[in-house]
């Protein structure tokens, strides 16, 4: 609230300024109609930001009490010790560790790719690079970041799959690794311009005493400005995480649809996002088990990413940069 | 003075070298960046050249691939993303006008920030999930005799809804930045007129930030044009030739048409993804660039 500060206690009308000579204004300014046009307006908006915490609420509500009716039937310990998910084929078993390990694996992959690059990016970025060449660098880097998952899934399937079957000749058409590194090139926009953005909160006065003392460009950036920015740039890792943990059309195109646990990245997998779409788009009748496995993989879903969310505004806002 | 230069290594040269070998790493770095896009797009643009005919445009989809169109798709997304619009805009600029205009500052004040914040960090099938739960399936209460039924099916209306809450934190962050950017002396003058906090913040605020707040909305509706995980929780159906009368028929959407091509084994039918993706990155693009148009034309204006 920008104006709060500047006008304590700011007036809700004129006649808050006016008190004084308040009463004759009154009829002129229609005080009343103008007053309570405002307090329906402040009420409406307030209903506006108050539905946010509303959609949080839904989202919880409606995991857990579709849930509710998985998890009556299948113990917990059960979905989550089991090592083994086929909720449809029979054997049907439960265990939705496959999931977890296949979504990691991805994630794994996408991290190993995305981190290096992404902070490297962000150091030529913040330390390096001339503002005319960084004015023309980050568009690109949005562009890459605004293009729809679904273009990098037939990327990943019908581009880079191929080049790597050439590598590893025994490689499936759907796996892992393809889907792993595309994610890496997918998130690696956000990784880097959360990283620079802290990197570039790091105050001048820092670099200047480093360079003062004779420091090189290169370990100014790497014994100054990434561990003063360090809370930020693991923020940025994190959210970046997280983001791969939800991504879903790219895996469920590219990585497969055969719940395995394995660590092999040249092994089709399946991640909990892509059972979700896989399920979805079966005729699955509403209200049954199987139906509501999706919801409990949601959830866990849900739980994860928030988690992961959390830790990083938590890093940002404890260990924040408090340079001033 | 005793000389210490026996204890004291500049070694420069080892020094300026690591930091030139660093330099290009660094540059490599962002080259991988930009080369991934590069590729992707050349690559897209090679396998979908032969497929932009008029038949990707103005068909519906169809097994022969030669006959596929997008035409179910297109009027699906036109659809979904005037009703996303619709439903969010409103809100998301309120949200924004109590944040930065009304809220006081305190623990509830926090928490909706902390929250919007979390939301936008929420994976997009989570939401397709609430969609699916909320709009589609909905609730049935029963008090005695009287039987409330809410549910919306796989329609418009229930996709519109379900990206309108998936979109809102992007909605909510570009309004605020737009508000944010009013110079303070705007709503001392008006104040100083004479007007009321509400009249202040429609007759000064948002006609000076609506430029600012139009760019995030593009920004926002392109990201709904994009999304594939929530539609295909939601509308599932994957072959439609009809495209949708009203809010309550169903629909699908560019991204899942794509899906479906993308996903079958024949090679036309890859081709007939890339050349949808073609579609899809030039409607993308457009509103892209829309929206750099204005933030462009904003800024100069507020220099003068």
């Amino acid at each position: 609230m920008s104006l709060g500060s500047a006008a304590q206690g700011s007036p809700d009308s004129p006649s808050d300024v006016l008190r004084s000579s308040g009463s004759e204004y009154r009829a002129l300014f229609k005080r009343n109609k103008r007053n309570w046009e405002g307090a329906v307006v402040h009420r409406l908006v307030f209903a506006c930001a108050i539905l946010s915490i509303l959609t949080t609420v839904a989202i919880l509500l409606s995991l857990v009490i579709q849930s509710w009716g998985f998890f009556s039937q299948i113990p917990v310990w059960e979905f989550l010790g089991e090592a083994r998910w086929s909720p449809i084929l029979k054997p049907r078993s439960y265990g939705v560790l496959p999931l977890v390990a296949g979504t990691m694996l991805v994630t794994f992959l996408g991290a190993a790719v995305a981190i290096p690059v992404g902070l490297a990016a962000a150091t030529y970025l913040s330390e390096y690079a001339h503002d005319k060449v960084r004015r023309i660098i980050k568009p690109i880097l949005e562009v890459l970041a605004g293009i729809p998952t679904v273009v990098y899934g037939y990327f990943a399937l019908t581009f880079v799959t191929p080049q790597l079957q050439r590598i590893f000749p025994d490689m499936l058409v759907f796996n892992a690794l393809s889907a792993g590194l595309v994610m890496g090139i997918m998130i690696l926009p956000m990784v880097s311009s959360l990283s620079e953005d802290a990197m570039l909160a790091v105050p001048n006065s820092l670099r200047q005493a480093a360079y003062a003392l004779g420091a090189t460009r290169f370990e100014v950036s790497t014994k100054i400005v990434i561990p003063a920015a360090l809370s930020g740039i693991m923020a940025a890792f994190i959210i970046g995480l997280s983001r791969a943990i939800g991504e879903t059309m790219l895996v469920t195109i590219a990585a497969g649809a055969t719940p395995k646990l394995t660590i092999n990245p040249l092994e089709s997998i399946q991640t909990m996002t892509a059972y979700i779409v896989q399920l979805s788009l079966g005729e699955t009748p509403h209200g049954s088990l199987e139906f509501n496995t999706i919801f409990a993989v949601g959830l866990l879903l849900f739980l994860i990413t928030l988690v992961m969310n959390v830790m990083g505004y938590a890093i940002v806002r404890k260990w924040g940069l408090k340079y001033e | 003075m005793i000389p210490r230069t026996e204890r004291f290594h500049p070694n420069l040269e080892a020094r300026k070298a690591k930091g030139a070998i660093a330099y290009v790493v660094l540059v490599g770095a962002v080259a991988v960046g930009i080369l991934g896009l590069v590729v992707l797009l050349v690559q897209v643009f090679l396998q979908g050249v032969d497929w932009l005919r008029p038949e990707l445009i103005f068909n519906f989809p169809s097994r022969f691939p030669e006959q596929a169109g997008l035409k179910a798709a297109l009027f699906g997304t036109l659809w979904l993303m005037g009703m996303t619009a619709l439903f969010c805009v409103p809100v998301g600029i309120g949200a924004a006008i109590y944040l930065e205009e009304y809220a006081p500052e305190n623990r509830l004040t926090q928490f909706i920030e902390i929250n919007i914040a979390n939301l936008a960090g929420v994976p997009s099938i989570v939401y397709g999930l609430l969609g699916l739960a909320l709009f589609v399936h909905g609730y049935t209460f029963e008090y005695g005799s009287t039987k409330i039924e809410f549910n919306l099916g796989r329609s418009v209306m229930a996709g519109a809804l379900t990206m309108s809450l998936l979109v809102l934190p992007i909605v909510i962050l570009a309004s605020r930045e737009a508000i944010k950017a009013v110079p303070d002396t705007y709503r001392q003058a008006s104040f100083a007129l004479g007007a009321t906090k509400w009249e202040t913040i429609r007759g000064v605020v948002l006609p000076s930030a609506l430029p600012g707040m139009l760019t995030g909305i593009i920004l926002a509706m392109s990201r709904a044009v994009g999304e594939t995980a929530p539609v295909i929780a939601i509308s599932a159906l994957v072959y439609l030739t009809f495209i949708p009368q009203g809010p309550l028929d169903r629909f699908t959407v560019l991204p899942i048409q794509i899906y479906n091509w993308v996903s079958r084994p024949q090679a036309d039918f890859q081709g007939l993804a890339a050349g949808g993706i073609v579609v899809l990155l030039i409607v993308l693009l457009s509103m892209n660039a829309v929206a750099v148009y204005l933030r462009n034309k904003f800024q100069n204006r507020s220099i003068e």
